[in-house]
């Protein structure tokens, strides 16, 4: 059913949190509220509209703009039910002829003071004050528009999607408000006194200021003051869709509104409980790449790299790859194919690749780009807990009294859990960062973090195990917990490891970087600050110990007993939108959906059942296998669904050998990516739009993605597997991606009770969702741990090989930023470049110094593998000795200095640590010029496929 | 025997010439033995500054008003002399403007160095907060709750009651506010005590943080008194030494920690949550109550907001009893009304007198008729938001109910005598013109009424369709009375209405 456009539900004052019920009568009308409740909202709850300018659910109270006054029975005057909270039996009314006269006398003034271009307004049928003036039945402006006014206020264009037109603004302060409440950044201000007040953004633009772009305050906006600029283009929205966003591992539900198939504006969705309303600029703003011109729509074949690329029908195309891979197979064995699925795809998609793997190809070589940012948690976890997924539901964070930080940069890479967490945090609760870097949430508005441990890149182990020694020497763990939870033996062993002299700050204090005393305090910190959570990122999962300091973060939440309730737990921020999902879907080489190891026959045998095939049960290969074997000659097949190995993998020389060893190489994207351009098909993806499926985020919430627009290939990505599936010969029948998640629930215990009927009715559902918890689980390992006894796993700190020395005396490190999202082959074809147009190398001014290195300037950044070259930006955010750049375009060659180690466990590679020198140098690097001219030539190679056909 | 010399410090004495006096006074009285001279407070008799007083052989006779010239002939003259100079006063005890007065509040203003911690101990200082420190919290609140004490500062809201909120509210820290943003055209009865008696006022203060449980209080200061700021940051600082002040007050165990803090010339500051607003830093802007100070107040801790009268009437009430001062006053005010005569008067000051008297008599007590020597005409009673009363009002007994009923307030005391060249229309302007400066911007009403207002008033003084834009005048005064978030808007109407209801003549 199609839902027509209207704003989303504001019930004017946010929701009081679990104070008794109070019964009251508005209008007549009997209504029970929570104590704490506004007349405002107890009015809307009870089906009564009462106007309201500057009231908004999203943000406190604030009772400025007073045309929501009331009357009381008892009480003088006309309070603002706004800021009036409800008593027991209140008598209010919101209709009288006083009342009446009231607000027509506001809004004459408020008009008094705004142009009267309605019919040409952009916002014209979306506007508040519009349907406010309506409302209140005013029918002239004695004051007339010669007086003192605005009108003539200039407009700031300067952000790319959205325009501040203050000439119509009416100074509610809601987008002041939102920018402080809502997002945390405090980049907006009212300025000025009186009729003078004016909402500034305290710089000379919006662009040139501290605003982030999260669209918080446009959302806020009641009026055409804060306007989308797809709304100016192109009008008011006339259909909606709820839906979820594909960027980060946050998850927010949206709301796509459309006029026709095309998306006019994505606004966050009130009611997702990811994000309950809020969004930042890529998700928000950074659609536009979805109807990029770059988008490939049809598929394409050719027989070698060097060969213009044939655009042919999907038949032809999948008909090509299906034999290429029969015929290696062929000759080359079963094992000599395989695949890599997508965290960018839906559940319902990673599950048929793995599927295609499993019973098509008759092999297990199917991994997914999890590989190379989680996989360490979902090994550590399992081992500690039992099971590979963070504990907690994002609301958990809001009773956190110490919030442990390590590794992850919310702000910039979860940026709307970012602002969950720093609400928090300006309600008073503790930090502790242990970052090499001081990110934004060490020092930002009304944020200052307790501790900030400066690791040394690759230390991560030995600060956990210092903390935990401090903790388990000063008695400061929770003995009671660990005796009724954890493993006994386990935990003895441990205790006797950790106690060790050499686990004390003081000893790892050289390894470490950190000062003993910091580390000390940060550690009787978060084990007697309360309400204790660990928040962590790639810069734990990413090191050559990444699942060990997963297990040692496990064991601190153990030994505190700061896990199985709100408030605590172990907090996996992932980084994309269904990395959790893609995990859950048997996409690693070992494991069946649910986390079920190939080795167990039991649950082999349920699938060779519904399968109605034999499955393998040794393990396939891992990515980084692949790639090795792909070079011995043993491995010449690739299906690739939405993944940009070429630029995202570590080493990409060795990399780019191995792709181009390929006899065959499918790549599914949306994009040429980097990939592509080693690939023989090209099979056309479909953006999130374009499909119905679920994603999984980071607090194991299943969301559904629904289809917006037709997709412009003709195919959502699940059809174009199953089609690729039976050209294999392996036959799947599903009409639609509902009755995929019928088969996973069907075969997946803690997805049983998972269906798109219930996903509907309930928004979204945390597995595990079965019979014992039909509603999901937001909290896990309540009663006990998943395993039956936490784990105590021994996490002995072993240094990376990659060590600084003379030749390579830094350590580079590498993170991302807000406006580009990973690979940037989304974002980067979005005006989010308007803020991050290239990735520049940090460096603090101690090392730039030594260097003769200044701000700007164009420096070499040698590993033992390769080099690339990149702008200097002077900062003291990095201590002396790390440097640290993103890797969000492919002429940056972030992944050409990377190198091959990797985590112990899971081949997670090391990216969060190599051993660079850094000098100026006047010129690209040579990786540089090949990459630009290879770049040029298949693009040309593209060109050519387009103009033949 | 030695002599004792007094001209007052006070600023408005300073103004007029006070430094002179005393410098004129420091170089003559040096050929002289044992000659003191102290720079003591203002009584508040500002007519009579530069004022002197002599104290010789427990007499103490005044002078005034002088100027520097005047000294050395005072000074040629002996004792028996004085009464026949042109500036003789006598004691001023006995003076007529003084006689008349009852002074509680103001006791001890203007007798002594308001910094000489020894003179206010001697005049009974701190005794209340030796008696406070020996009850319990709640038998101080009923003690204060029994004097009958309404908030000086202009709303009224009984103290008692105020205390008891905070007293009862459960947290951590809990603070006392003081309002020193003495905003008023024509009040200065602050900055008079302030400059006066300082340790009053932190008597007040400290006595009701005991009273409440909050050991840490901020008295908030208009930037514009600076005589006032050095005064109350020596006095804190000699309070502190001395034990009055800091962590163990009068060796009872309890703290209280106070500070100075400086506002930046708003008068919205003056209201309370503006005032709490700029105090934690933010700009000065009003917020909406509920929640009332008293539970979430001062960085959202509950916290007494009271005014410097307030606060200063404690510290007797403490020592006097509750019931000496509530003895003074008429219906449900209670205590003594310290009035502020400016505008054109003859005798401007401060006059400290018991609820009750009506506005004619204090007029006629005090003012001396009008500077100009014309008839008065309008009386702005209550500050730049009170309204203008015309002679027929003028019997209306001072008190906070009565005068409500007269369509009036008392406000904070002040009283603006106008004669009979005043244009009514002009003075309705400069209410909205007054509201426009100085509104914080947050609430419509007053934000955009105010301007409106101005030019609605514009357009009737140039009588351009009277009728219709005085109907429409009269709707924005409803608009800015009934939805106004605070008094600033909400007040605004009383001297627009009140001078168009008394004064029509002006405005056809």
């Amino acid at each position: 059913m199609v839902q027509y456009y209207e704003p989303q539900r504001d019930y004017g004052t946010p929701a009081a949190s679990g104070g008794e019920a109070v019964a009251l009568q508005i209008d007549g009308i009997d209504i029970e509220v929570p104590a704490g409740t506004s007349v405002m909202r107890a009015a809307a709850l009870a089906g009564v509209k009462v106007p309201k300018l500057c009231a908004s659910d999203s943000l406190e109270a604030f009772g400025s703009c007073r045309v929501c006054l009331v009357e009381i029975a008892g009480r003088r005057g006309y309070p603002a039910s706004c800021t009036t909270p409800v008593e027991p039996g209140m008598q209010v009314q919101t209709q009288t002829p006083a009342l009446a006269k009231l607000r027509r006398g506001v809004m004459e003034l408020y008009i008094s003071d705004h142009p009267l271009d309605c019919l040409t307004c952009p916002t014209n049928g979306d506007c508040e004050l519009q349907d406010t003036a309506g409302e209140v039945g005013l029918r002239a402006v004695r004051y007339g528009f010669a007086g003192a006014n605005h009108l003539e206020a200039e407009k700031d264009q300067s952000n790319p999607y959205f325009t501040f037109d203050p000439a119509k603004c009416i100074v509610c302060s809601r987008c002041v408000r939102a920018c402080e409440e809502v997002q945390g950044t405090f980049a907006l201000t009212i300025e000025g006194r009186g009729f003078d007040s004016r909402v500034s953004v305290g710089a000379t633009d919006f662009l040139g200021s501290d605003c982030v772009s999260c669209g918080a305050c446009v959302n806020a906006c009641p009026t055409a003051t804060l306007t989308e600029n797809s709304i100016i283009e192109q009008g008011i929205p006339e259909h909606t869709a709820i839906t979820t966003c594909a960027y980060c591992g946050v998850g927010c539900g949206f709301r796509a509104e459309l006029r026709g198939n095309t998306v006019v504006r994505m606004t966050p969705w009130k009611d997702g409980r990811a994000n309950e309303g809020h969004a930042c600029v890529k998700g928000r703003f950074a659609f536009g790449y979805a109807t990029h011109p770059d988008r490939i729509t049809t598929p394409m074949v050719r027989d070698s790299i060097e060969q213009p690329w044939r655009e042919v029908s999907w038949d032809e195309a999948l008909q090509f790859a299906a034999r290429r891979f029969r015929e290696i197979q062929e000759r080359h064995g079963r094992n000599s194919i395989g695949a890599i699925s997508s965290s960018r795809c839906t559940n319902e998609e990673v599950y048929l690749v793995q599927k295609l793997v499993r019973a098509g190809f008759g092999n297990n070589n199917i991994d997914t780009c999890a590989r190379v940012c989680h996989s360490p948690t979902g090994f550590g976890l399992k081992t500690t807990l039992g099971e590979s997924a963070g504990t907690q539901a994002f609301t958990s964070v809001d009773s956190a009294d110490v919030i442990m930080v390590i590794g992850a940069n919310p702000t910039e890479a979860h940026p709307v859990f970012g602002s969950r967490l720093k609400r928090r945090l300006r309600e008073g609760a503790r930090l502790i960062v242990i970052d090499p870097r001081e990110i934004e949430l060490v020092d930002a508005p009304h944020i200052r973090a307790d501790y900030h441990l400066p690791v040394n890149p690759g230390a991560n182990v030995a600060v956990l195990n210092a903390m935990a020694h401090v903790i388990a020497t000063e008695a400061l763990h929770d003995a009671g917990f660990i005796a009724q939870r954890c493993d006994r033996e386990s935990f003895a062993s441990w205790l006797e490891f950790v106690s060790a002299e050499h686990n004390a700050p003081e000893a790892l204090a050289a390894a470490t970087g950190v000062d003993p005393e910091s580390l000390r305090a940060a550690a009787r910190l978060y084990a007697s600050g309360g309400n204790a959570a660990i928040y962590y990122g790639l810069g734990v999962t990413e090191h050559s110990q990444g699942s060990t300091a997963v297990m040692a973060i496990a064991n601190l939440a153990m030994l505190t007993g700061n896990i199985g309730r709100e408030g605590v737990g172990v907090n996996p921020m992932r980084g994309q939108n269904n990395v959790q999902g893609s995990c859950d879907m048997g996409s690693f080489p070992h494991e069946l959906p649910g986390y079920r190891h190939l080795s167990d026959a039991a649950t082999r045998g349920q699938f060779e059942a519904a399968w109605q095939v034999q499955l393998d049960p040794e393990p396939g290969m891992r990515i980084p296998n692949m790639f090795d074997a792909a070079l011995d000659g043993q491995f010449r097949g690739l299906y690739c669904q939405g993944e940009d190995v070429a630029q995202s993998d570590p080493n990409t020389q060795h990399i780019e050998a191995a792709l181009s060893a390929l006899e065959c190489l499918v790549v599914q994207d949306i994009f040429l990516n980097e990939t592509a351009k080693f690939a023989h098909v090209f099979l056309p993806g479909a953006s999130f739009l374009e499909k119905d499926g679920t994603f999984t985020n980071a607090e194991r919430r299943i969301s559904r993605v629904r289809k917006v627009m037709p997709p412009l290939s003709g195919k959502a990505d699940w059809e174009v597997t199953q089609a690729f599936a039976a050209a294999l010969g392996c036959d799947m029948d599903y009409a639609h991606p509902s009755q995929i998640m019928d088969e996973i629930a069907s075969l997946t215990p803690t997805f049983s009770g998972v269906s798109y009927a219930l996903l509907d009715e309930k928004g979204s559902l945390q597995w595990p969702c079965n019979e014992s918890a039909p509603e999901g689980t937001p909290t896990m390992h309540r009663d006990e741990f998943v395993r039956g006894k936490g784990y105590f796993a021994i996490t002995d700190f072993v240094a990376t090989d990659e060590r600084a020395n003379r030749r390579f005396p830094l350590l580079l490190t590498t993170g991302r930023i807000l406006s580009q999202y990973n690979v940037g082959a989304q974002t980067r074809r979005t005006d989010n470049s308007a803020w991050h147009s290239e990735d520049t190398l940090e460096i603090h001014p101690h090392d730039a110094q030594e260097r003769g290195v200044s701000e700007g300037d164009w420096v070499g950044i040698q590993s033992r593998v390769g080099n690339t070259v990149l702008r200097a930006t002077l900062t003291t955010r990095v201590k002396p000795g790390v440097v640290y750049t993103t890797f969000h375009h492919p002429v940056s060659g972030a992944n050409v200095v990377t190198t091959d180690n990797s985590d112990w466990a899971t081949n997670c590679p090391e990216y969060k640590v190599t051993a660079v020198q850094v000098s100026r140098v006047s010129a690209p690097s040579a990786w540089q010029a090949r990459q630009q001219q290879f770049d040029r030539k298949q693009r040309d190679l593209l060109e050519r496929a387009r103009t033949d056909a | 025997m030695s002599t004792r010399y007094f001209v007052p410090r006070d600023a408005t004495a300073r103004a007029v010439g006070a430094d002179a006096v005393a410098a004129a006074l420091a170089s003559g009285v040096a050929e002289h033995n044992h000659a003191e001279i102290v720079r003591n407070g203002s009584r508040g008799a500002f007519w009579l500054e530069p004022l002197l007083e002599i104290e010789q052989d427990g007499k103490r006779v005044g002078f005034g008003p002088l100027c520097a010239d005047d000294v050395p002939a005072i000074l040629a003259l002996e004792a028996h002399e004085y009464a026949t100079h042109d500036r003789y006063l006598g004691p001023l005890e006995q003076h007529p403007w003084f006689a008349a007065q009852q002074r509680v509040t103001f006791m001890r203003a203007g007798l002594d160095d308001p910094l000489c911690l020894e003179s206010y101990l001697a005049r009974h200082g701190f005794e209340g907060l030796e008696h406070a420190v020996h009850l319990s919290p709640g038998d101080i609140v009923d003690e204060v709750t029994r004097s009958g004490l309404r908030g000086r500062g202009g709303a009224a809201f009984p103290t008692g009651v105020k205390w008891r909120t905070v007293l009862e509210a459960e947290a951590g820290q809990k603070y006392i506010v003081c309002n020193a943003d003495e905003g008023d055209s024509g009040t200065f009865a602050d900055r008079l005590l302030m400059e006066s008696d300082p340790y009053q006022l932190i008597e007040g203060m400290a006595i009701a943080g005991v009273a409440v449980g909050a050991d840490r209080g901020y008295i908030y200061l208009r930037s514009e008194y600076p005589d006032a700021w050095q005064v109350m940051h020596t006095a804190i600082a000699k309070a502190e030494a001395a034990g009055y002040l800091g962590q163990d007050i009068c060796d009872s165990g309890r703290a209280f920690h106070l500070e100075l803090r400086l506002g930046a010339g708003a008068y919205i500051c003056g209201e309370e949550t503006a005032l709490l607003d700029s105090l934690e830093g933010k700009r000065g802007v009003v917020r909406a109550k509920p929640p009332l100070p008293a539970h979430q107040g001062l960085f959202g801790q509950p916290t007494v907001v009271n005014n410097v009268l307030t606060l200063a009437a404690v510290a007797s009430i403490m020592a006097d009893g509750a019931e000496a001062y509530a003895g003074l006053g008429s219906g449900r005010s209670r205590g003594t009304l310290t009035l502020q005569l400016a505008g054109n008067v003859r005798h401007g000051g401060l006059v400290e007198v018991p609820y009750g008297c009506t506005l004619r008599e204090v007029l006629d007590t005090f003012a001396g008729g009008t500077r100009s020597g014309r008839p008065m005409r309008a009386i702005q009673v209550g500050g730049p938001l009170g309204a203008y009363l015309p002679e027929s009002l003028w019997d209306t007994p001072l008190d906070y109910e009565a005068f409500a009923a007269a369509g009036g307030m008392l406000g904070h005391g002040g009283v603006v005598v106008f004669d009979d060249t005043v244009d009514m229309a002009a003075q309705a302007r400069f209410a909205m013109a007054f509201c426009a400066a100085e509104s914080c911007g947050k609430c419509t009403p007053c934000r955009v009424g105010s301007v409106r207002g101005v030019e609605v008033l514009d357009r009737i003084i140039a009588r351009e369709e009277g009728a219709r834009n005085l109907a429409l005048l009269e709707d924005l005064c409803d608009t800015m009375t009934s939805a106004s978030l605070c008094a600033m808007g909400g007040l605004t109407p009383n001297p627009v209405r009140s001078a168009i209801a008394h004064f029509p003549e002006d405005f056809q």
